[in-house]
């Protein structure tokens, strides 16, 4: 059911990216995408009620292997949100430049390439 | 073999150290001496990794727990076109970018791009091809802006917003292939896939259509390529030939090769949606390079119908192999991976001559151009050889590997995929015919009558890909083709010995 949830999550940044006409509306589609796969990226690897996945002395590894939630996806998150913030930072860099150049944010006005 | 990583760590820290260069030798040769050494390097390496075969384990960390590199069979032949490729487009840009300022800045995005695509072509681990994949894709974004005017900036916008969805579709489908084997490294996910057998339910079938999705937007296949005709021209000319000469190819096409090869497994619905996306791109490519003017522009268009070739040649070739006929499957991947080498030689070349020109006579477009083979002689030779092979004329390369992908496809029963890959062969044939009628031939303008051919070290980088548009069609002769073309079939066919290769069973 939570997965759904990141599905839809997933579809409501992809369908602002691809319709929106403004630069920064389509930026924040991007972010919105990007945040939903990390949230996938969360699930897949929690687990109710479960214990961080610190193990100490007094469990024993079966112990610790069924009650603690999955490390991995946490340490595949947090390098996603690294290369996530470039290519944002990348983007809003560009999008500043075409202000710039055009002074608007609307890309029906800028549009000048054909496809 | 212990050396493969410096395949990955010598370009990325070109990628640091050469625009600190700039700081302190802002005049100096010194940052393309430093580049041509780590390119020369990388490109040595590329070739003696023909010979090494297994896998190098990051900080001795054993496969299913840490990350490895792997190089077999298809890595290897990858690593040479990639590597190649740079080396002579270093070798241009030394002149080329030599009135740009920021040479430092330029290398060192272009080396990050370069170390990117070495770690997608080397690594085992399906996160790990994500991070590279990333790290090629934002400094290509980057270099496509890099001349900063309007349309420079637009067109890398719209690469970076599409090939952001494209990078989110494929760590979308990393996740759900973890979630469904518990596994991110790419040997044991074959294995774990392979012994559930058949298919492997529905959750897989999601996770391949997240990947086509993906990777078919970093391949540029027909439904995903408004991008690359604006980034392809927008880039300076040595980076154009290199996004349009190995990184669609590298990003896309490897990618879908290795998940869906050696991976998850070819199924008859993905086969069929790689032929059928080639085709279609094949021939709208084709097709929308007609009526361009732009030469820049046409040589993108075509790009995105060759690379349609070399997808449907990978779809034929998974089609077949699921009916058990072996031998006609490995043609096919073989002319596939044949037609990808050549493509990605001649593309370089002709993008590359395209800066040649637009530098010479400061414009584009093709009709104010016309009888440059008198004033560039070099230029319009090789980028006759280059036209001629790609469009597929007998004894160029390009022709071999049409032909090896048409004879396949017509053995294997697929008659109207065929006819669609010989109708396209004319169709580029066409239009190419176009670019040297009103470019090259008849007489010279008087706006023209002043241009000189391009520099030495130029037309060097020039000379050695048109050689190759000749020289490529050996790969096929026997001798050569167990050196380079065979292995990589075979990777392609046998499925899982790639897995038995990492984990040593």
């Amino acid at each position: 059911m939570l997965y759904t949830l990141a599905f839809v999550l997933f579809l409501i940044g992809l369908y602002a990216t691809i319709t929106k006409r403004n630069l920064i509306k389509i930026i924040i589609g991007v972010i919105i995408m990007e945040q939903a796969v990390n949230l996938f990226l969360l699930l897949v690897g929690y687990r109710m009620g479960g214990l961080a996945p610190i193990m100490d002395e007094t469990m024993t590894l079966e112990e610790f292997v069924s009650r603690a939630v999955d490390p991995l996806p946490q340490a595949l998150v947090i390098t996603s949100i690294v290369i996530s913030l470039g290519s944002i930072a990348l983007m809003v860099a560009i999008a500043i430049r075409i202000y710039e150049k055009y002074g608007t944010y609307d890309i029906a006005e800028i549009r000048r390439l054909r496809g | 073999m212990s050396l493969v990583f410096l395949l990955v760590a010598l370009p990325l820290g070109g990628g640091f150290f050469l625009p600190l260069l700039d700081k302190f030798w802002e005049e100096s040769r010194a940052k393309e001496l430093l580049a041509w050494a780590i390119t020369l390097t990388t490109t040595v390496l590329a070739f003696l990794s023909l010979g090494w075969r297994g896998i190098y384990q990051m900080s001795g960390w054993p496969p299913p727990i840490g990350i490895n590199l792997v190089v077999d069979g298809l890595s290897a032949a990858m690593l040479i076109v990639v590597n190649a490729i740079a080396l002579l487009v270093v070798i241009y840009s030394s002149k080329y970018m030599e009135d740009w300022t920021p040479t430092g800045k330029f290398y060192g995005l272009f080396f990050l791009m370069l170390a990117g695509m070495n770690g997608v072509i080397l690594t085992g681990d399906m996160f790990n091809l994500f991070v590279f994949l990333e790290i090629a894709s934002i400094a290509s974004y980057a270099l496509v802006g890099f001349r900063r005017g309007g349309e420079e900036l637009e067109a890398a916008f719209k690469y970076l917003v599409l090939g952001s969805i494209g990078s989110s579709f494929v760590i979308f489908g990393v996740g759900l292939l973890y979630a469904a084997t518990g596994n991110l490294n790419m040997a044991r996910i074959s294995l774990v896939l392979a012994e559930r057998g058949g298919g492997g339910g529905a959750l897989i079938g999601i996770t391949s259509a997240f990947f086509l999705v993906g990777f078919g937007l970093k391949a540029a296949l027909v439904p995903f390529h408004a991008w690359l005709p604006d980034a392809h021209s927008s880039a300076p000319a040595p980076i154009s030939a290199m996004l349009s000469g190995v990184l669609i190819k590298v990003l896309g096409v490897y990618c879908l090769m290795r998940v869906f090869f050696n991976v998850i497994g070819i199924g008859e619905v993905q086969a069929n949606l790689l032929i059928w996306g080639g085709a279609i791109s094949m021939v709208l490519g084709a097709l929308l390079a007609v009526g361009q003017e732009d030469f820049k522009r046409l040589l993108a268009y075509s790009s995105i119908s060759q690379v349609g070739y070399i997808v449907m040649a990978l779809g034929i070739g998974g089609s077949l192999l699921l009916r058990g006929e072996e031998a006609i499957a490995g043609l096919a991947l073989l002319g596939g991976f044949f037609h990808l080498i050549n493509h990605a030689a001649n593309k370089a070349l002709l993008f590359l001559n395209s800066g040649a020109i637009e530098e010479a006579t400061g414009t584009r477009d093709l009709s104010k151009m016309g009888g440059l083979f008198h004033r560039m002689p070099l230029t319009g030779m090789t980028t006759l050889f280059g036209v001629l092979s790609i469009a597929g004329i007998p004894p160029f390369a390009g022709f071999w590997s049409k032909l090896i992908i048409i004879v396949a496809a017509l053995w294997g029963g697929f008659y109207p995929e065929a006819a669609i890959l010989i109708a396209v062969s004319v169709l580029t044939l066409a239009y190419y015919m176009r670019v040297e009628r009103e470019a090259f031939f008849g007489p010279v303008p008087d706006r023209l009558k002043s241009v000189r051919e391009a520099p030495a070290m130029m037309n060097l980088a020039t000379v050695v890909l048109a050689l190759g548009a000749i020289g490529l069609g050996a790969l096929y002769l026997p001798g050569l083709r167990e050196l380079v073309l065979q292995p990589v079939s075979q990777v392609l066919l046998e499925g899982l010995r790639y897995a038995r290769m990492v984990l040593g069973g």
